[in-house]
């Protein structure tokens, strides 16, 4: 289980409330207006900023003081999730190998394996720029693959898709989700992408963050300041 | 950690250059008993040229900008980028060149004397003007036409449509610009003048035209008296603290301002008389700054077929001096391209290069004889010159990839190693391809502590050609020059050419 136990964060003269637990294994949306705290929350988890109080949890032991890297999560960025410059093989090397960052005895053909399984074989001698954005896309979650980590959060990591393209990439997270039994949290604000791929939603207003809900029946029947956001 | 580890070897070792030389310098200063008419009259002297260099360049740069921001001609892209050369020509080739037109057997009084004209002198504050307007005025003129080209091209459509003459467009727009940045120029070329050494050193001397610098480097090498080397030190150390403060308030300085070649469509400026004068200021100024180096060219080619061995020595051990002092100069600047690193490097401008040798002689005179570590101590001092440039060019690039890559970094738990190796180094080439060149090309040139140091066994280049200078021998001198010319600008190129390859 994933436990926010009383978080407070600040960043800037911004402050995020959380107090909640998901399932392992769950896949869970966060819903909520632009500067609602979104974002915030993940990096909470993420452990890009580090709460004023309270303790980041999974499955009862306490993430907080740990460093980025060195948590069970894994993170698919809005943009820039593949270092440009660097071909795919070595941008995976990199997630592989963080402290060297060459290539170790079979680290290739795990390479190749991951791509492999995201529909990209082939592809470890390209750099990101001869690649589409759905292809990027999909490379980043071969990242994520041979990361290896339970969690993952995905910050609209597939906004700058076209609509049809995110909804493939979508099908593909949850697939690779359930194939590996990932704790999955999606930050959108399209409430579509809520009910195809999360049986929970979150939802952010005002930098509070609520309880994890059914999708379905929050979605059918906003509360208020939902149903001013969803128009 | 690592990283934090090796940005405070960094700081620490920075301001372990400053600090000790400064304090080597103050305990050495006491000695010494009084300031002498000749220090006066050295500190006058260098208050003087720097204001009148000043002066003059910002005073010429002013209508050569506007003229470059109102025309389009051919070969103008080429004069703008020529106007950022000076700043990697070493001060002994334009030294040359500038003789070679203005000097004694120069073009210009083989021209005249034929028509009884009188004998034009160089040597003196006017030679010493000529030589910092040469190299100034290209600065000054870089800076206004910043700002030209900052003006929003909807002023100019305005002030057309609105029929505004010649009155009207200086009330409106260009008084107001040169009011903006003509006291940053001032302070900045100012701040470069009042440590010239090398232009006093080979346009000056005599009692009448000797810097506070030459004054230290007399000390040091015709009397030997550190005492007074050190008192004078102090007091250039205070004066171009002071001037670098002020400066430092009212200026920024381009280093790679990019897009200077850039042309903002125009209205105004097309009557006949605005035309003519803006053709001749540009005339005149591409004739005074390219003929120079036309001139060593010209001259050193049949020198550099004859050069001794002992050129090329010299020439080896510049080479040696400059690539050391580029290393050094990245490996301080990588760690320190912070706001407080890019603070610390500024003590580069303000600190002059002699004062710190003077200093670096005091600290290891009691162990060893320094003038065996002349080359060393040279190619530190150079890093640390160049310091403040390449920080400037630098830390912005540095602080876009912490900010465009660090949480990505951060999230794959990169070790300083792998960033540094697959994350900043490459996506840094391009600056850092750029830095390199002007490092190692100012450290080519460079004729400064080296002159304080050396003995006839490790001259470098730039001295050697000074010392051929002083024993008459021209042709050499001038073969040197244009040696010393090329591998500048080949070390340049190749650096920069070396960070754009693949980027």
């Amino acid at each position: 289980m994933l436990e926010l136990d009383a978080i407070e964060a600040r960043s800037g003269s911004f402050t995020l409330t959380a107090d909640f637990g998901i399932e392992a294994g769950a896949r869970v949306a966060i819903i909520g207006a632009s500067g609602s705290g979104k974002s915030t929350l993940l990096d909470v988890i993420a452990g890009f900023l580090k709460p004023r109080s309270g303790h980041v949890l999974w499955k009862d032991a306490d993430l907080t003081d740990l460093a980025p890297a060195r948590r069970p999560v894994s993170v698919l960025f809005q943009d820039t999730n593949l270092f440009p410059h660097l071909t795919i093989e070595r941008n995976l090397a990199l997630a592989l190998n963080p402290r060297s960052g060459t290539l170790r005895k079979g680290d290739a053909a795990r390479i190749e394996d991951a791509l492999a399984r995201v529909g990209l074989a082939g592809f470890a001698p390209r750099r990101p720029s001869e690649m589409s954005g759905g292809q990027q896309s999909r490379a980043a979650l071969a990242r994520v693959l041979l990361q290896d980590r339970p969690v993952l959060l995905l910050d609209e990591p597939f906004a700058a898709l076209g609509p049809a393209l995110k909804v493939d990439m979508l099908d593909m997270v949850a697939k690779v989700a359930d194939a590996e039994a990932l704790t999955v949290l999606l930050v959108t604000h399209d409430p579509a992408d809520a009910r195809r791929f999360a049986d929970q939603t979150l939802l952010v207003e005002n930098g509070i963050v609520g309880t994890p809900q059914p999708t379905q029946a929050l979605l059918d029947d906003p509360p208020e300041s939902l149903r001013t956001y969803l128009g | 950690m690592a990283a934090r580890v090796v940005a405070i070897i960094a700081g620490l070792s920075v301001a372990g250059l400053v600090i000790g030389p400064v304090i080597a310098v103050l305990l050495r200063a006491e000695t010494f008993s009084g300031f002498g008419p000749a220090d006066w009259q050295a500190l006058r002297f260098t208050l003087v040229q720097a204001l009148l260099s000043a002066a003059l360049s910002v005073l010429f740069a002013i209508p050569l900008a506007r003229a470059l921001a109102r025309r389009r001609f051919v070969g103008r892209g080429l004069l703008v980028a020529l106007l950022g050369a000076p700043f990697i020509l070493p001060v002994i080739v334009a030294v040359l060149g500038l003789l070679a037109v203005f000097g004694q057997s120069g073009l210009l009084n083989r021209v005249l004397s034929p028509l009884g004209a009188p004998q034009l002198q160089i040597y003196g504050l006017q030679g010493v003007l000529v030589a910092h307007v040469f190299f100034n005025l290209p600065l000054a003129t870089r800076l206004f036409l910043q700002g030209w080209l900052a003006v929003p091209g909807e002023q100019f459509r305005l002030a057309a449509s609105l029929g505004m003459g010649p009155r009207a467009m200086w009330r409106a727009i260009e008084w107001p610009l040169l009011k903006r940045i003509a006291p940053g120029a001032f302070a900045v070329i100012f701040v470069i003048c009042l440590s010239s050494f090398a232009v006093a050193l080979t346009l000056g001397g005599g009692p009448r035209a000797t810097t506070l610098e030459l004054a230290i480097y007399q000390s040091v090498r015709f009397d030997f008296d550190l005492g007074r080397a050190a008192a004078l030190g102090l007091v250039q150390l205070a004066l171009a603290l002071a001037a670098g403060l002020v400066a430092l308030r009212v200026a920024s300085v381009p280093v790679a301002a990019r897009g200077l070649d850039r042309m903002v469509p125009r209205w105004d400026g097309q009557g006949k008389g605005a035309r003519m004068l803006d053709g001749v200021w540009i005339v005149v100024a591409a004739v005074f700054l390219l003929i120079p180096l036309a001139m060593v060219v010209l001259n050193g080619a049949s020198g550099i077929l004859t050069l001794g061995g002992s050129v090329w020595v010299s020439a080896a051990h510049s080479l040696a001096v400059a690539l050391g002092s580029t290393v050094l100069c990245l490996a301080w600047a990588l760690p320190l391209t912070t706001r407080w690193g890019e603070w610390l490097g500024l003590s580069g401008i303000a600190l002059s290069p002699l004062v710190l040798g003077i200093g670096l002689f005091l600290i290891v005179r009691p162990f060893t004889n320094p003038f065996e570590l002349a080359l060393y101590v040279t190619a530190t001092v150079n890093a640390f010159v160049s310091l403040p440039f390449v920080l400037r060019i630098l830390r912005p690039e540095a602080e876009a990839i912490r900010a465009d890559y660090g949480r990505l970094g951060g999230a794959l738990g990169l070790s300083d190693w792998a960033w540094l190796r697959w994350v900043l180094l490459p996506r840094l080439k391009r600056p850092l391809g750029f830095a390199a060149g002007l490092t190692a090309a100012l450290s080519m040139g460079d004729l400064g502590v080296i002159a304080l140091f050396a003995d006839p066994d490790r001259a470098t280049l730039p001295l050697k050609i000074y010392q051929l200078m002083g024993a008459y021998r021209m042709e050499q001198a001038a073969g040197g020059a244009l040696l010393l010319l090329l591998l500048s600008l080949s070390l340049f190129w190749a650096f920069d050419r070396g960070g754009r390859v693949g980027a």
